[in-house]
């Protein structure tokens, strides 16, 4: 399906005032061009040289101080009606204020993942954030908090708001409310490494019952899967746990994605390849083959580890 | 010192290497500035050719992604440090002596002491291909990207050493540009002719007087952010190490209030180039001289003003992002000002569609198009959807292309005759035009679209299905098409200068001194050194019978 991630096309508070500031701006912008434009055209059909008047210079004009006051002037009125249009859609996104019963997310930027963690529910997950839609009769917005582990990213869905960045050192607010459930792309804006380019993001809109009934499932700690024991024993005796979580088990590492429910995601690798069993084994023997510069390591395993391993993650739902 | 002409044949190659390696000459510097300018923008603009073809098809594996970064931060550094100043410096070495009725620059040593650091610190980072490696795990040169922002550059995210090429390059480049701003603004205030006060100045000595003020003001603190860099990563200090409390933030603000007036060291020489040869190609002075110069100031002040708005997404508070917004709004005030008053200049003209009028012409409708969308990227809530977007890749580099190399080709052909003695062929000189206004139209008309419909700038590769695959493929055709601009460029520079028509002092019966003495000038500049009456001496010469010194 194609998915465009047009600015144009809000799906959300912010975002549509960002289109309705956008518009005034660039009707303005577009009558400045048709307008200079115009009389550069004209000047220059109209005053070329012409084989008549080739040795004759034309009369030599030096300035014309009302000439100039007047295109002083007028841009600088445009530029006052364009910074209190802009100032007011500033203030309108940036000091909104946060209405009890919004949703908090902590967003913390990784290379290359996104960890998404819901503080006030016990919600901890990865890459693919799930927020409730936001009814303008009864508003349930969601406020993120954006916080990075390493270096600078940039979060983007351009349907749903402007980008903001996560800067280590530094916590930054943003916020979103969209009107209609469905599947939002973005991907990470601000450069931060090798593998920048897919560190892709996805949120989930989904309606009150929906978004209730994902928190709820999300809350359990991991599954038992008595026929996964093999993989889960390797999973834990190798260095996995040292970076990743599954709640409930020993394994408790922050440095990569929490594990306890990733069949509950509908990629891996922060939207590089799909969540499916062959290409977890393909992510598994050789992270570099899906997206070359990860820094999850090849772990070396053979091939009915892997196999077992695999059993493992596919029984995490 | 030889007298050009007399005694060229009898020397060896050797003594002529000699004699341009040692030269203290304002004009042989200003030609190394621009050789060595021209050869870094084909290397970068080779650079580019291989991001363009990465990013014709979705998923493509040209390069790989390691290699790819290091290309757009080798790209960036190598045109804004390698290309554009040193050419923009060139030309002025070269011109303002000349322009002024000087001999020399003030300080003819410091001069060539520039240039050579300039030319080091060039060969130095490119040096890093072999002697560096970047990124965690991602072999030679740098990887950072041009901005090179913070903490990306720590050792603990870039442990190799092509990030400390990167910044002792940008830090040994930063003082040599600081030689030759301090030059400009000592030969231009110091070494005018008798006659020539300020206000009679061409107004290219006005604007490079502007621009190294500028250059001294902006590039200082990029070398202090250098040096403070250097500092984190070797002396353990914590400036811009966020893992130990520093803080990323302040690298962008040290960056960026180098790299907005940066903008401006770039684009006020363009106007330079502007301000002489629209006039002379529309027979008429510069429409509202005083304006210009006052408008050329402004947009010095203001641009140190407006640094954050590269910075509009990191979170700074509404208060912080309405001032930037209003800052940078009211730069396009003067802006809009000199473009009106090219417009100016030309209306009542009788316009000459020589090939530096025509790519004249090209830079007002793409520098005004490129003011537009600056315009609209002031908009702060609009910029949050825009910056680090497409759309912003586009925004610049019609400046920059559009605008600054535009105004550089044009000043190319009006000048390639004084400094050669020959005109460049006006055959290749239309194919280069139109070869490029397409190219250019293509690639960055093209450009803006992908960045609206959500594409990052700094992705190797991208994901199929989003509406982006058509217009990179689009956006790397006029790349080539370019390219093949370019390389007709190349090819009339090196062609005319052994089959080029003689030009003889004068060839566009042109008003400023430079075309005074003959092509190419003698070592000296001025046999007698003149004296001006009015801002167009050679048009007092002209037409005594209607001075301008009458007027003014």
């Amino acid at each position: 399906m194609t998915q465009l991630l047009n600015i144009f096309a809000p799906e959300s508070t912010p975002a549509r005032a960002i289109v309705d500031l956008s518009t005034l701006v660039l009707s303005v912008t577009a009558v400045i061009f048709v307008v200079v434009a115009g009389l550069l055209v004209y000047a220059i059909v109209k005053f070329r040289a012409t084989p008549a008047d080739a040795d004759r210079e034309p009369a030599q004009v030096y300035g014309s101080t009302q000439i100039e006051l007047a295109w002083t002037i007028v841009p600088i009125l445009i530029v006052i009606v364009l910074f209190a249009a802009t100032a007011r859609v500033i203030h309108a996104i940036q000091d909104a204020p946060q209405p009890p019963g919004a949703v908090e997310v902590t967003v913390i930027g990784h290379q290359f993942w996104w960890e998404y963690r819901y503080p006030a529910l016990g919600v901890v997950t990865a890459n693919e954030l799930h927020i409730p839609v936001s009814d303008p009769s009864r508003p349930r917005p969601t406020f993120l908090t954006l916080l990075s582990a390493d270096t600078d990213h940039s979060f983007w869905i351009p349907q749903l708001a402007g980008k903001t960045d996560l800067i280590p050192n530094r916590v930054n607010r943003l916020w979103m409310d969209p009107h209609r459930p469905g599947i939002f792309l973005g991907q990470c804006a601000q450069y931060c490494g090798t593998q920048h380019a897919k560190m892709l993001q996805r949120v989930s809109v989904e309606t009150p019952d929906e978004f209730d009934a994902w928190v709820r499932s999300q809350q359990q700690p991991a599954n038992e899967d008595l026929s996964a024991t093999a993989g889960r024993r390797i999973f834990e005796t190798t260095a996995c746990i040292n970076c990743h979580t599954v709640r409930a088990t020993v394994a408790n590492g922050r440095f990569g994605p929490d594990l306890t429910h990733l069949m509950s995601r509908a990629t891996i690798a922060s939207g590089a390849a799909e969540n499916t069993p062959e290409n977890l084994r393909v992510w598994l023997r050789d992270p570099d083959a899906i997206k070359p510069g990860s820094l999850m390591p090849a772990m070396r395993v053979s091939d009915a580890e892997l196999d077992a391993l695999v059993r493992y993650m596919t029984s995490l739902r | 010192m030889a007298i050009h002409g007399a005694t060229i044949d009898a020397r060896t190659w050797g003594e002529t290497l000699h004699e341009w390696v040692t030269t203290v000459d304002h004009k042989r510097i200003g030609l190394l500035y621009i050789l060595f300018a021209l050869l870094f923008l084909v290397i970068a603009g080779v650079e580019a050719l291989v991001i363009r073809i990465q990013l014709m098809y979705p998923h493509n594996d040209f390069v790989s992604p390691q290699v790819f970064n290091r290309m757009f931060t080798m790209h960036g550094t190598t045109m804004i440090f390698f290309f554009a100043m040193p050419i923009l410096f060139g030309f002025g070495n070269y011109l303002v002596p000349l322009m002024i009725g000087a001999r020399d620059m003030a300080f003819p040593r410091l001069n060539a002491f520039s240039f050579w650091l300039s030319a080091l610190s060039g060969f130095l980072l490119y040096f890093s291909f072999l002697g560096g490696s970047g990124l965690y795990g991602a072999g030679s040169a740098p990887d950072a990207g041009w901005w090179a922002y913070a903490p990306l550059t720590a050792r603990a995210f870039s442990p190799g050493s092509s990030t400390d090429y990167w910044t002792i390059a940008v830090l040994v480049s930063g003082f040599g540009s600081i030689g030759t701003a301090v030059n400009l603004i000592a030969t231009i205030l110091c070494m005018r002719c008798p006659g020539m006060t300020l206000g009679r100045m061409p107004l290219l000595a006005w604007l490079y007087l502007t621009m190294s003020g500028l250059a001294l003001i902006g590039i200082t603190p990029l070398s202090a952010a250098q040096l403070m860099l250097l500092v984190d990563r070797y002396l353990g200090g914590h400036f811009f190490d966020t893992q130990a409390g520093g803080s990323a933030t302040l690298w962008m603000h040290f960056f960026w209030i180098f790299g907005h007036p940066e903008v401006y060291i770039l684009v006020i020489p363009a106007f330079a180039f502007m301000s002489e040869i629209i006039p002379v190609f529309s027979r008429k002075p510069i429409f509202g001289y005083p304006v210009m110069v006052a408008a050329t100031v402004c947009i010095a002040f203001v641009s140190m003003s407006v640094w954050a708005h590269h910075m509009f997404t990191i979170g700074m508070n509404s208060y912080a992002n309405s001032f930037f917004a209003i800052t940078t709004m009211a730069v396009g005030v003067p802006t809009g000002i000199k473009i009106f008053n090219w417009l100016g200049t030309m209306w009542g003209g009788r316009i000459q569609f020589k090939t530096p009028m025509l790519f004249s012409i090209a830079f007002l409708f793409q520098f005004l198009i490129a003011g537009l969308t600056g315009i609209i990227q002031a908009a702060v809530p609009f910029d949050w959807q825009l910056s680090l977007s497409y759309f912003v890749v586009a925004h610049f580099h019609y400046v920059i292309v559009g605008g600054i190399l535009f105004a550089i080709f044009a000043a190319f052909y009006y000048w390639y005759p004084k400094v050669s003695g020959r005109l460049m062929s006006e055959r290749l000189g239309q194919i280069h035009f139109w070869l490029f206004v397409l190219g250019f139209h293509l690639t960055f008309d093209v450009m803006h679209v992908p960045g609206l419909l959500g594409m990052p700038r700094r992705i190797y590769t991208y994901e199929p299905g989003r509406g982006w695959d058509t217009l990179n493929l689009l956006v790397s055709i006029g790349a080539f098409i370019q390219a093949v601009g370019l390389l007709v460029f190349v090819a009339n520079l090196i062609l005319s200068y052994w089959k080029g028509d003689k030009a003889g002092k004068d060839p566009w019966d042109a008003w400023t001194l430079e075309w005074s003495v003959s092509s190419p000038p003698p070592a000296y500049n001025f046999a007698t050194i003149p004296t001006v009456a009015s801002r167009r001496p050679l048009w007092d010469l002209k037409h005594p019978e209607d001075p301008d010194s009458r007027y003014e």
